[in-house]
């Protein structure tokens, strides 16, 4: 085991170690636990790098200047946890509408509400469905550990400018608050701060003639009131979004010769899979399919696994991702309700694998 | 390098430096080459009641970084004992700060290493070395990780403002390793 450049960081300050290292040159946030270590790490590691830290007045300041550095071609983000992110859900919304990237870090927190500080998935739906008005969408990437939080913010940059869309990095309390060791390398299909400036280069905001006397003005912009010019907008939209289809991704343990596989993300992933393979190691047959990207919604790889299997959603929160699951498999032969169980976590607790258990050995014997 | 699984929840005051031993244990066991993490419980117990951390060391990537039934304790005052001894592993050990702790409390049906962590941190000049002597005991009664590894580690966790402490907390994790 190679124990060569480790460091031990909380994934809080992984995610700003992969931000900085990804390129990233603007930071805007109003503080909020439990992802406070965010920008208390870029208030540092920005400005040594020529970048800007900007504590906003509030949420929705915050995230109004995203869409301004954005707009600029500038590669930016802000981070939250849930009311603030429902603060920013209006900006959210007209950076999609305006094709605009943006990254943004959600550690989620107990909701709804004020909630608590503890861990919870109970923004899923907020994340994944839209969450500001009109139709729009964001790429959802879903961190389980440290490292991944490092990893998975180059991705996230790079999938902002590749579709000039708003990405969510949706990790929760346990995420952002666990420290364990990274290896502060990028990941190897790490996009260049060229490649993003490339990217941006058709239609980014650069200021009065500095694309030369002839070159034509640009706008961003969200409002179309022309006759017709929504619904063509809208379109595109659509198009944009269907094409983001080709960036699920996801990771399968133990399912070979599963008869019941846990479908889980994030931190309730991880610990499944403390809890699978200690059930692994007793003989019970008991795989995990992990989404990491929430949306899209890796459907097509999960109806792959379907024949011989049932499926086991388990989630912090009252019965969301469970939804996504069912329209993934619903509908396919021999497929009934109880293809697709669920077990729910109450938002603020903090689970351990022992936890798991019981509801996985009861899903086993409901499921054949 | 230990085959087996090793985790340890360390509780006490907030002040009393669990958070660092925590910190300190699982950079001692990163660089040890083992996979590790740390998660502390924070909020508002940070004030006044108990604070506590959960550290987990293992060969394989880990999953979990909460447990329900801990392999292992560090108690440093009595309301952690109150809440944590119930939840002791039938198998595992609790290293008790026999200083803070009414000897009566203690389990005689559990494993037990109980030290007078403040006392001895006393006589080593600064009571607020405790943490670090309870640790020591704790080295030795897991057999985890060697105590050289922990003390090289200090270098790392303890702010390099401070680092003229080093020695000192060096000398108190050997107290503690070396006790009884």
């Amino acid at each position: 085991m190679s124990t060569e450049q480790r460091i031990l960081i909380k994934g809080n300050e992984a995610v700003a170690f992969g931000a900085v290292d990804a390129g990233l040159r603007c930071y805007f946030g109003y503080p909020i636990t439990p992802q406070n270590e965010i920008p208390e790490a870029l208030s540092t590691l920005l400005p040594e790098r020529g970048g800007q830290f900007v504590q906003a007045e509030s949420e929705v300041a915050a995230v109004n200047m995203l869409l301004g550095a954005a707009a600029c071609g500038v590669p930016s983000m802000t981070s939250s946890s849930g009311c603030g992110l429902s603060l920013m859900q209006e900006g959210i919304s007209y950076m999609a509408g305006s094709h605009i990237p943006g990254v943004l870090v959600n550690m989620q927190r107990g909701g709804p509400g004020l909630g608590d500080i503890g861990p919870s998935q109970g923004d899923y739906f907020q994340a994944v469905k839209g969450g500001g008005h009109g139709d729009h969408r964001n790429l959802v990437l879903a961190p389980a550990t440290a490292q991944e939080c490092y990893d998975c913010m180059f991705r996230a940059l790079a999938l902002a400018f590749k579709y000039a869309n708003p990405v969510l990095v949706l990790g929760d309390a346990i995420v952002g608050q666990i420290k364990e060791p990274v290896r502060r390398v990028p990941p190897a299909d790490a996009v260049s701060e060229k490649t993003l400036a490339a990217l941006a280069a058709p239609w980014r905001m650069e200021g009065y003639g500095k694309r030369g006397p002839d070159a034509q003005p640009r706008l961003l912009k969200s409002v179309y009131l022309a006759e017709g010019a929504l619904a063509e907008r809208n379109r595109l939209l659509a198009q944009k979004y269907a094409a983001m289809q080709a960036e699920c991704a996801w990771e399968c343990t133990d399912v070979e010769d599963a008869t019941l596989v846990v479908v889980a993300f994030g931190s309730v992933a991880r610990i499944a899979r403390s809890t699978i393979r200690r059930l692994r190691a007793e003989g019970v047959r008991v795989g995990l399919f992990r989404p990491l990207t929430l949306f899209p919604f890796p459907a097509e790889a999960l109806l792959a696994l379907l024949p011989g299997r049932r499926f086991l959603v388990m989630e912090q929160n009252l019965g969301q991702m469970v939804e996504d699951v069912r329209l993934a498999l619903f509908g396919q032969p021999g497929v009934t309700p109880a293809t697709v169980q669920w077990h729910g976590i109450m938002p603020g607790l903090f689970v351990n694998a022992d936890d798991l258990r019981e509801p996985m050995l009861q899903a086993l014997k409901e499921a054949f | 390098m230990p085959e087996q699984y090793q985790d340890v929840i360390i509780a006490g005051f907030g002040g009393q430096g669990v958070m660092l031993i925590g910190n300190l244990l699982a950079q001692a066991g990163m660089e040890y080459g083992l996979e590790v993490s740390f998660i502390p419980v924070y909020g508002a117990e940070m004030r006044g009641g108990t604070a506590n951390c959960t550290v987990v060391m293992d060969k394989h990537p880990i999953g979990a970084p909460l447990v329900r039934e801990p392999l292992s304790t560090i108690v440093l005052n009595e309301p952690s004992l109150a809440k944590f001894q119930p939840r002791l592993n039938p198998h595992g050990v609790q290293v008790v700060n026999a200083s803070l702790v009414e000897a009566g409390l203690v389990d005689a049906a559990r494993r037990s290493v109980c030290i007078p962590a403040n006392d001895m941190a006393h006589e080593l000049g600064n009571v607020k070395l405790a943490n670090m002597v309870a640790l020591g005991a704790w080295l030795k009664a897991t057999a985890v990780l060697p105590l050289a590894v922990v003390q090289e580690a200090l270098k790392r966790v303890v702010n390099a403002h401070y680092a003229n402490l080093i020695p000192i907390n060096a000398r108190a994790l050997e107290a503690g390793y070396n006790f009884a």
